[in-house]
């Protein structure tokens, strides 16, 4: 077998849908019936884990850190609410896309600013974009609305036939059938033959660019995609909350996203989403233990993650579910596992 | 040009205060490679224990001063041993997870300890006010800030030039396993050049409470300055980070004079310039290792 057919099949073996992601999905689509009462929470899950899955983009496939990602969120979120706010775009699918795509302009225009330097530079870099855009956001209040957040947006319904109704029940679908089209097209994406140039970015880039892989090119075209995600996700937060406030690019998202990120674990999408509904259930706990000081909580997780390591804690918590799948669908199934643990 | 000139002495004063604060993180970020966000941490330590000692106990602010810095040192010492030296091979991504962490729960305990609104440390009668020295106004504790602070600037350059102690750091830096083998301590360096630079961290947050404001946010809403000081100043000495220190310093105060609507606009935008300009900092050295 020449290395070619035997990176090929490789890949083809990857991106075949495993029992345990079809699981995966039929399980989240029946949690719509399973707690009909708890669409506003769900529906926070499933925003934060398609912005989750933007990071993971970057960071679990293509090895950027960043710390700014929040900018691309406000950005989405902001774009969404003035487009609904003064009636140019009313069709809440249009607005979501064009809000993605403000973002991802936004996105292709600062790559060129990430790529350079090395990881502490592009530390400082996302970070300083951020806190830039806030900077701004908080400058033009008469557009922005300032610390207040824009006020009095009103959602039109869905393809002029399903309405946002007060439990949150559309919003819930709406926000899911998003997730599931994107995460269809990231899936797509990372297990490409320009995916897996990414990786191989990932794990090093001298070597990647001396096979001829455009390692700046592919960069800057992983950035932007990832920029629209965060885009999507801001601009779902707003259509689904009608609300839009200077917080949607503070430090704290963006660093809260990468505890997300983490928990979940990088580099086979799914992090994002279990990470979603594992910090939200964490976020619940701490709050009803102490309302106000669930960031020592928080704090303290990401310290414990980090000391033990997180490829073991990962190894660990997949152990069970490997041995059921095993035993049911034979040795060679498997779930998904991170980037890390990956044959 | 009076109003220039007050805005110059304010500017170098902030600036100078900021390179107290940041240059024991230059150390650990630049020097030793190590992405260290909590070192705001270390700073609001030591200011909240002068701000204990002085208001509580009652102590004189210069006797409460040194105390700021050693018990900022001993805390810094302490989680050096337990915690960050299992870190200095990880990642950069874990490092920055880590001390993210850290500054959450720093954050968190503050705030339940001594309560989320901002503390101001009672001065002695001879620091307040100002003076004035050919119509400009020159305000005596940001007189004082600039002396104690320049003394140590000095201090500091003279210990990593001239000293044994300051060879040994830089030869542990320059190429740590060489340095081992000449039989340099190596651990034991950096365990004490970290316990040194938490000690002025805290000994700049004890001088800052009355400047920048202390509350229990102060690690997370300082954090990008002690970061602009170190990655624009670059790592190679001591000289970079502090001239950096005065830029932002300056500009800062400058900035916020002249155009109060723009806020952290100017900050921020001349630090992207400057790392697009020179991705290893003005001062920096050319290759990155």
């Amino acid at each position: 077998m020449t290395a070619v057919s035997d990176v090929s099949s490789h890949a083809i073996a990857r991106a075949r849908w495993r029992p345990a992601e079809i699981a995966f999905w039929v399980l989240a689509a029946s949690c719509a019936f399973l707690f009909p009462s708890r669409y506003l929470i769900m529906t926070d899950i499933l925003r934060l884990a398609l912005f989750t899955l933007s990071l993971d983009l970057i960071l679990g496939y293509a090895g950027i850190v960043s710390l700014g990602h929040a900018a691309f969120f406000g950005v989405g979120a902001y774009s969404a609410g003035l487009l609904a706010l003064h009636g140019i775009i009313n069709e809440p699918v249009i607005a979501l896309v064009v809000a993605g795509l403000v973002a991802m302009v936004l996105g292709f225009l600062t790559s060129f600013l990430v790529i350079r330097g090395v990881d502490l530079t592009r530390l400082m870099v996302t970070l300083g974009i951020a806190l830039l855009l806030e900077a701004l956001a908080e400058r033009f209040s008469n557009i922005t609305g300032g610390t207040d957040g824009l006020q009095g947006i009103e959602m039109q319904p869905i393809l002029g036939l399903f309405a946002f109704d007060m439990f949150g029940k559309t919003g819930f679908f709406y926000s899911l059938i998003v997730l599931f089209l994107l995460f269809l097209l990231a899936r797509r994406i990372v297990n490409s033959p320009f995916g897996l140039s990414l990786r191989a970015i990932k794990n090093n880039p001298l070597r990647a660019s001396a096979i001829g892989v455009p390692v700046n090119r592919r960069l800057i075209a992983i950035y932007t995609v990832a920029a629209f995600y965060a885009g999507i996700a801001g601009a779902l937060f707003t259509q689904t909350t009608a609300l839009a406030s200077l917080d949607v690019f503070s430090f704290e998202r963006s660093a809260d996203l990468m505890l997300v990120l983490v928990i979940g674990g990088t580099g086979y999408l799914y992090g994002g989403l279990i990470g979603a509904v594992v910090f939200k259930m964490l976020q619940e706990l701490f709050q009803t233990i102490t309302p106000q000081y669930w960031l020592f909580w928080i704090g303290l997780v990401l310290v414990v993650m980090v000391l033990i390591g997180r490829e073991r804690i990962h190894r660990w918590v997949l152990w069970g579910p490997n041995l059921i799948i095993r035993q049911v669908f034979g040795r060679k199934a498997g779930v998904a596992v991170p980037e890390s643990d990956a044959p | 040009m009076t109003t220039l000139f007050t805005i110059l002495f304010d500017g170098v004063a902030y600036g100078m205060l900021l390179f107290v604060l940041a240059c024991g993180l230059a150390v650990t970020l630049g020097l030793m490679n190590f992405v260290n966000l909590a070192h705001g941490a270390f700073a609001m330590a030591g200011g909240y224990i002068c701000a204990v000692l002085v208001n509580n106990q009652g102590w004189p602010f210069f006797s409460a001063l040194p105390l700021a810095f050693v018990s900022a040192a001993a805390i810094g010492v302490a989680l050096e041993r337990t915690l960050y030296r299992h870190l200095y091979t990880r990642s950069h991504l874990d490092q920055v997870l880590f001390t993210i962490g850290l500054t959450f729960m720093s954050v968190a305990a503050v705030d339940y300890i001594m309560g989320s609104s901002r503390i101001f440390i009672k001065l002695p009668a001879a620091l307040e006010g100002q003076f004035d020295f050919f119509g400009v106004g020159i305000g005596r504790y940001r007189l004082m800030i600039i002396v104690i602070c320049g003394l140590l600037t000095v201090a500091l350059q003279l210990i990593l030039a001239k000293t044994r102690f300051g060879s040994r750091l830089r030869a542990a830096v320059d190429d740590p396993r060489a340095a081992s083998g000449l039989g340099i301590n190596v651990p034991q360096v950096f365990a004490f050049t970290f316990a040194f630079g938490c000690g002025l961290a805290g000994l700049g947050g004890a001088l800052s409470a009355e400047i920048l404001g202390l509350d229990p946010y102060f690690p997370l809403k300082f954090m990008i300055y002690f970061l602009i000081v170190v990655t624009v100043g670059g790592s190679s000495s001591i000289t970079g980070p502090f001239l950096a220190s005065l830029l932002l310093g300056i500009g800062d105060v400058a900035g916020k004079y002249y155009v109060p609507k723009m806020g952290p606009f100017v900050i921020y935008t001349i630090m992207i310039v400057i790392l697009i300009w020179r991705p290893n900092g003005l001062f920096g050295r050319a290759a990155a290792r």
